[in-house]
């Protein structure tokens, strides 16, 4: 595991942005080679979406032959609704690139069979030959995804039903109300996201600290579900510095003085050679 | 540019919407707008044409509800060649961004009535010209008092109701507005009658009290025609037609406004504009001058000399009507006003629809709007090009 602490979350955004730009260039995708990604939503990966509009307006990436997969949707929230991720995704993504609509994924949450949808999207992620980086964010309690505390660590793409503490985080984007918050969510499980063969973790602000303390530093736990990339070979979190405000001095020196190979990663190293860099 | 039936993403641009200039594609297919969101993951398709907008803004077509004629035509005159007529102001039209339009008619004898309305029909608009709406019949049930530039001798008062507009006009099929007075004979029946056909109900030229114009808009009446123009003058005691801006009728009353810088004054269009700004409409009220080079003409029984754009009665510096088209409106609007934007666009477009009651497909850029609209350079409020049902149908050059 790599923990990559930078500035602030504005330099965050930037990395990040730049990371995938360069795992797309190097992998130089085209007709029947197609990089598969996996997508978050949320207030932490905006400023990476952002970055990344930049880039494809600048002609430095195009995401025609790019395949996406995003992590979760809610259940029975219509499409179009603002706090839809599939709006999200639209309205923050999509419609500023040129990814082709047929092979940028979201699950449905209004299917009229939730269990077949989560096995139509692990199907689909399976045909496109599983997921080449996984991009999540997390929350302060520590799950990724919605796979809230408690979560099964080898879970797939399934029904949850949503903690009362994240309907109560929730409801500010749904006029206060909680009652209006969807109880249900589609979501990825852990052992999906455990499959890509890159994953990054987007953390920023001094709210998420303890949770990647708890994910760093602590044990793999099923009540800190994002802790279950401690085992993923190519795991790797990216923070800012308010961020870590809860992890050990020590924890933080020994990454920090990683930097410099870290910074090696959004530079036009081959990948295979950056896996051997730690 | 062409576009009726494929799916055209405009980008690169602004869009009025929801009342508010944004940073926004629009996307049209088969002569409607699309939510795209929608096509990108329903349909999964893309745009079969991408249309790049150089950063100029998209606004709803104008609509013009009341419209006597240009290019030398006059609709309440020339009853030998209408079709040929009607169809050359509606061409002429696109280049000031207008979409839809409704000839207007002035208080004319039975005879011209039944020549002419019958054969300006409704219209879907295209290259061609822009869409006729209907007609809107400005007269003759009005007041003697108040009757401008229309000729006493045919004026009269509707004393059967419905009736007596039926005789007069004959078929009421291609009519979509009727000014009349409200304070008339048999005026209010006639109010009823017409709306229960659909027909809106304009009150104007008229000497009505404030208490005879609420009469006329609990009958069915929604609009004023030509506010401040042809009606009582504001009076504190009694504000007459003018009074209905600020009288407590449930319903929105809408009402027309010249804002040529010439028949309203700037300090007039404020006091309207801040009583009630969502009942305000913009119209042209154009006569046949409208876009004739300067030079003498004679329109229709009258001699006229147009000069820097204005027309005037030969001999004379009485102006013989407005000469300005809703594009330059809109201009002159948001200056005397100080309005934002926003505003002056709307009140071209989803205002005259509202008083229409065709919002649900004009007026609009939302989704499932028919696709009229105009393309405008943001700062010089120019119209670079004008789309009715998809298809670019007015470019400049």
């Amino acid at each position: 595991m790599r923990l990559i602490i930078l500035e602030d979350a504005s330099v965050v955004a930037d990395w990040a942005a730049r990371f995938v730009l360069q795992r797309i260039t190097e992998f130089a995708p085209g007709p029947g080679r197609r990089f598969v990604l996996g997508l978050p939503t949320g207030g932490t990966p905006l400023g990476m979406y952002r970055r990344l509009i930049d880039f494809y307006k600048e002609g430095r990436v195009s995401f025609k032959y790019v395949t996406t997969f995003n992590m979760d949707e809610y259940v029975g929230l219509p499409r179009d609704h603002p706090e839809s991720y599939h709006y999200y995704m639209w309205n923050e993504f999509f419609k500023h690139i040129d990814i082709d609509p047929a092979h940028a994924h979201v699950l449905d949450g209004n299917a009229p069979n939730l269990v077949a949808e989560c096995k139509r999207f692990e199907d689909l992620i399976a045909e496109a030959g599983g997921v080449r980086l996984f991009i999540g964010g997390i929350g302060p309690d520590g799950h990724i995804a919605f796979n809230e505390p408690g979560s099964s660590l080898v879970s797939r793409t399934r029904v949850k039903t949503l903690a009362y503490d994240t309907l109560e985080a929730n409801k500010r984007f749904f006029g206060n109300d909680i009652s209006k918050v969807p109880r249900q969510a589609l979501t990825v499980g852990v052992g999906t996201v455990m499959d890509a063969k890159e994953v990054m973790i987007l953390i920023t602000g001094v709210h998420k600290a303890l949770a990647l303390a708890k994910a760093v530093e602590e044990g793999v736990n099923h009540m800190w579900t994002v802790s279950a990339f401690q085992q993923h070979a190519q795991a790797l979190f990216v923070c800012d510095e308010d961020a870590t405000l809860e992890l050990r001095v020590k924890t933080v020196k020994y990454f920090k003085a990683l930097s410099g190979e870290h910074q090696k990663m959004i530079a036009s190293v081959p990948v295979l050679q950056q896996h051997v860099l730690h | 540019m062409k576009a009726k039936s494929g799916l055209t993403r405009f980008h690169n641009c602004y869009i009025l919407r929801n009342s508010k200039i944004i940073k926004e594609d629009l996307w049209i297919r088969d002569g409607k707008i699309v939510n795209p969101e929608q096509v990108f993951y329903v349909e999964q398709v893309e745009a079969d044409v991408t249309v790049n907008c150089e950063n100029s803004l998209i606004a709803p077509g104008f609509i013009d509800i009341q419209n006597n004629g240009g290019w030398g035509v006059d609709f309440s005159y020339d009853s030998e060649n209408v079709e040929e007529g009607v169809q050359k102001v509606a061409k002429a039209l696109l280049a000031h961004g207008v979409t839809s339009f409704c000839p207007t008619m002035v208080t004319s004898d039975k005879e011209k009535y039944s020549k002419i309305l019958p054969r300006i029909q409704k219209h879907q608009g295209s290259q061609l010209g822009a869409s006729i709406l209907g007609v809107h019949l400005e007269g003759p049930f009005i007041s003697l008092a108040k009757k401008g530039a229309h000729k006493d001798e045919y004026i009269q008062n509707p004393e059967k109701g419905l009736e007596s507009i039926h005789e007069v006009y004959g078929s009421l099929d291609n009519v979509i507005i009727v000014t009349l007075a409200p304070e008339l004979p048999g005026a209010l029946e006639a109010i009823k009658g017409l709306t229960s056909l659909g027909i809106k109900v304009a009150l104007g030229h008229s000497s009505a009290s404030l208490a005879q114009g609420e009469e006329g808009i609990k009958c069915g009446a929604n609009l004023i025609t030509h506010l401040f123009n042809a009606m009582l003058p504001f009076h504190h005691r009694d504000p007459g037609l003018v009074g209905l801006l600020a009288s407590t009728t449930e319903k929105q009353v809408y009402y027309g406004i010249i804002s040529d810088g010439i028949h309203t004054h700037p300090a007039a269009l404020r006091i309207a504009c801040r009583t009630n700004p969502d009942g305000l409409i913009l119209v042209s009220d154009a006569v046949a001058a409208q876009g004739l080079a300067d030079g003498n003409y004679r329109i229709g029984p009258q001699s006229v000399n147009v000069e820097n754009g204005r027309a005037y009665i030969t001999g004379t510096k009485v102006l013989c009507g407005s000469t300005t088209a809703l594009d330059e409106c809109v201009k002159t609007l948001k200056e005397a006003t100080d309005c934002s934007l926003e505003y002056a666009l709307e009140t071209a477009s989803l205002h005259p629809a509202k008083a229409l009651g065709i919002d649900h497909i004009k007026g609009k850029l939302n989704f499932g709007h028919d696709a009229d609209f105009v393309i405008i350079h943001p700062k010089l409020m120019k119209v670079l090009s004008t789309w009715i049902a998809g298809e670019c149908v007015y470019k400049s050059s």
